[in-house]
């Protein structure tokens, strides 16, 4: 094993975005800014008797679900916690798949989240998952009907934390 | 997924996110966030790797008993590789998106005559 190199800041990908758009004649995108102190909720009771769910933007989908479509796809699919991961697939029109096909767990956290239960790490794994393909261009349709559709689906499912993992 | 923690969050579920877009974490402001500084496509860490994948999803979850001021990033310490060239390479990478098209994308033919033996999807949500 060598010494680490110097480390470079992380990838700017507001700037990359704003380069890409601007090599391609678009006006640059224009990001959610959200100043001051954004909404707080205290989780009510230890991590090891929580009810976690999982939320995903890599565009995971299930054998058998339909996939997503890459022209402004919001659709959600609605993945049960016990698959098996070789069932899992992706859809995805921005990033690179190749590791998140040979491996679902590093967009979808799901054998992860299934070991963290077994060591007591966290009560139990929310019987459904959310998937959809993150880059969705319009803030709008996210806020006004994407949000509040996985909102409310997670507290029908009466979790106790929610972790999100977008691409 | 900014947009989609604010709301859980203020709907009254707290959430911790993972993230390797920072400057867009930054900007969207979540309530909790966790930043892995990966190359995009492994927000829960490297493919056939447990061990690591297990340590980055408990750092996410552990994160909501530590961060206590709200719109906080906890910053992992794990490095992609021993150099960040991928960082160059990323920033000087053009246009790879996929062509925009209205129809599904599957990853194998074999999903498309799967899906349409299943017939309708309810556990597919069209909004």
């Amino acid at each position: 094993m060598g010494a680490m190199t110097t480390r470079r800041p992380p990838v700017d990908h507001i700037v990359r975005t704003r380069d890409l758009y601007s090599s391609l004649g678009h006006d640059p995108y224009r990001w959610v800014r959200n100043d001051g102190p954004p909404p707080w909720t205290e989780l009510a009771k230890p991590l090891r008797e929580c009810r976690v769910g999982l939320v995903a933007s890599g565009g995971v989908y299930r054998a058998g679900q339909v996939a997503f479509h890459h022209r402004d796809d919001i659709s959600l699919r609605v993945i049960d916690t016990s698959v098996p991961v070789s069932e899992l697939r992706t859809s995805h029109f921005a990033y690179d798949q190749a590791d998140a096909r040979m491996d679902p767990n590093v967009v979808f956290p799901v054998d992860t989240l299934r070991t963290l239960v077994a060591e007591c790490v966290i009560g139990e794994l929310s019987p459904r998952a959310y998937a959809f393909m993150g880059g969705i261009y319009s803030a709008r349709r996210v806020r006004d009907a994407l949000a509040p559709e996985i909102s409310r689906r997670l507290a029908e499912d009466q979790v106790d934390l929610a972790l999100l993992v977008p691409v | 997924m900014g947009l989609i923690a604010r709301r859980v969050e203020a709907d009254g579920i707290p959430t911790t996110s993972l993230t390797s877009a920072l400057s867009i974490t930054r900007s969207v402001n979540p309530p909790r966030a966790v930043f892995l500084d990966y190359p995009l496509g492994h927000t829960a860490g490297k493919a056939k790797d447990p061990a690591l994948q297990r340590k980055i999803v408990a750092a996410a979850l552990a994160a909501v008993g530590e961060l206590e001021q709200p719109g906080a990033v906890k910053m992992l310490p794990y490095r992609w590789s021993r150099d960040d060239d991928w960082k160059r390479e990323t920033m000087l990478g053009g246009d790879t998106r996929s062509d925009r098209s209205g129809s599904p994308e599957y990853q194998c033919e074999a999903d498309r005559a799967l899906a349409a033996a299943a017939g309708d999807c309810p556990t597919c949500i069209f909004l």
